[in-house]
């Protein structure tokens, strides 16, 4: 069994549980996918099924791309490379849906995050800023000391500072599946996960395990 | 498209028949009350004085004067599957969207004018 697949983020709401408490959700397109590729060890050094998502017009999709999509018989917009159990339980052209998960399981969930700009320290990482009182001026969101003095006489690498903040790859663990509706290839995911609504973003079984 | 998944969503889980009232109506909200392993219908009468939401997040807000004076405020989702019933009781007329000017007035001024 594949272990993830691609989807699009559709929005959050909010469901009840048996017992009639809320519980926050975002609903998830998940699939259909399909296989455009197998990668295995003899030939790649490694094992991975490469699935595509999202039916794309020719003229979207370059030459050697298209090239690439006709074992699949499909023009698919997006691609990723998913693990598996065994790789050879897979062929290319293979179809597959939300059904792979359960209600129930945990799932990790990787999206892109919202791009939010150059943003300073305070916003970026979480920095006090300084006082804002005591005759100070233009201090409030300063960063403060970034370094010691001619005594290592640089700045070390990876200071936090200020910077262009949101818009990488974000994994959010351990979600639980509340339901899966297959009839729309519809997940719901307890709690929120990275990116945009209409964003693409990739679902697999849990690292930390179910 | 996106927004119309949702909104098809939150529907499965709405009620179909929930009674048309107001901010200033008195209505009478049934609660299921689980209490250890038996359920019943507690009932709770007052004056609606907010109403907030939309889909399937649309709550209201009751205010009722309990023993001694004391005013109690409870908040409901009318989708919730805990709430058992809303009954009016009495139409209220009223000027206003959010009634919290209530929470300052006791006995004859915190009268509502009833509505026909």
């Amino acid at each position: 069994m594949i272990e993830g697949l691609l989807g699009r983020k559709i929005g959050m709401t909010q469901t009840f549980d048996p017992t009639g408490r809320v519980i926050p959700v975002t609903v998830i397109e998940v699939g259909p996918c399909v296989v455009t590729q197998i990668r295995t060890t003899e030939r790649d050094g490694y094992d991975a099924v490469q699935v595509g998502y999202q039916e794309a017009k020719a003229k979207s999709l370059t030459k050697p791309e298209q090239g690439h999509l006709r074992g699949a018989g499909r023009l698919l917009r997006h691609l990723r490379e998913f693990g598996a159990d065994n790789v050879a339980d897979h062929n290319v052209g293979d179809v597959l849906t939300v059904e792979i998960f359960q209600a129930g399981q945990r799932v990790d969930v990787i999206g892109t995050s919202k791009g939010r700009g150059f943003q300073g320290v305070v916003k970026r990482h979480g920095f006090g800023g300084g006082p804002r009182t005591h005759g100070q001026s233009d201090r409030q969101r300063a960063p403060g000391s970034i370094g010691a003095g001619t005594d290592p006489g640089h700045l070390w690498k990876n200071t936090r500072m200020a910077g262009r903040m949101g818009n990488r790859r974000v994994t959010a663990q351990n979600l639980t599946v509340v339901e899966i509706i297959p009839e729309r290839n519809l997940m719901l995911v307890r709690g929120s996960v990275p990116g945009a609504n209409n964003g693409l973003i990739m679902v697999r079984r849990s690292v930390k395990g179910s | 498209m996106s927004q119309q998944i949702l909104a098809e969503i939150e529907r499965r889980q709405m009620k179909e028949n929930v009674p048309d009232f107001d901010v200033g109506d008195t209505v009478r909200v049934g609660v299921r009350v689980v209490e250890g392993n038996r359920e019943r219908v507690q009932e709770f009468e007052g004056v609606v004085i907010r109403k907030r939401g939309s889909g399937i997040n649309e709550n209201f807000t009751v205010r009722r004067i309990a023993s001694h004076g004391i005013g109690v405020e409870r908040t409901f989702l009318v989708h919730a599957p805990r709430l058992d019933s809303i009954q009016l009781v009495r139409r209220g007329k009223v000027r206003r969207a959010r009634l919290f000017y209530l929470r300052g007035l006791t006995g004859k001024a915190a009268r509502i004018k009833e509505r026909r």
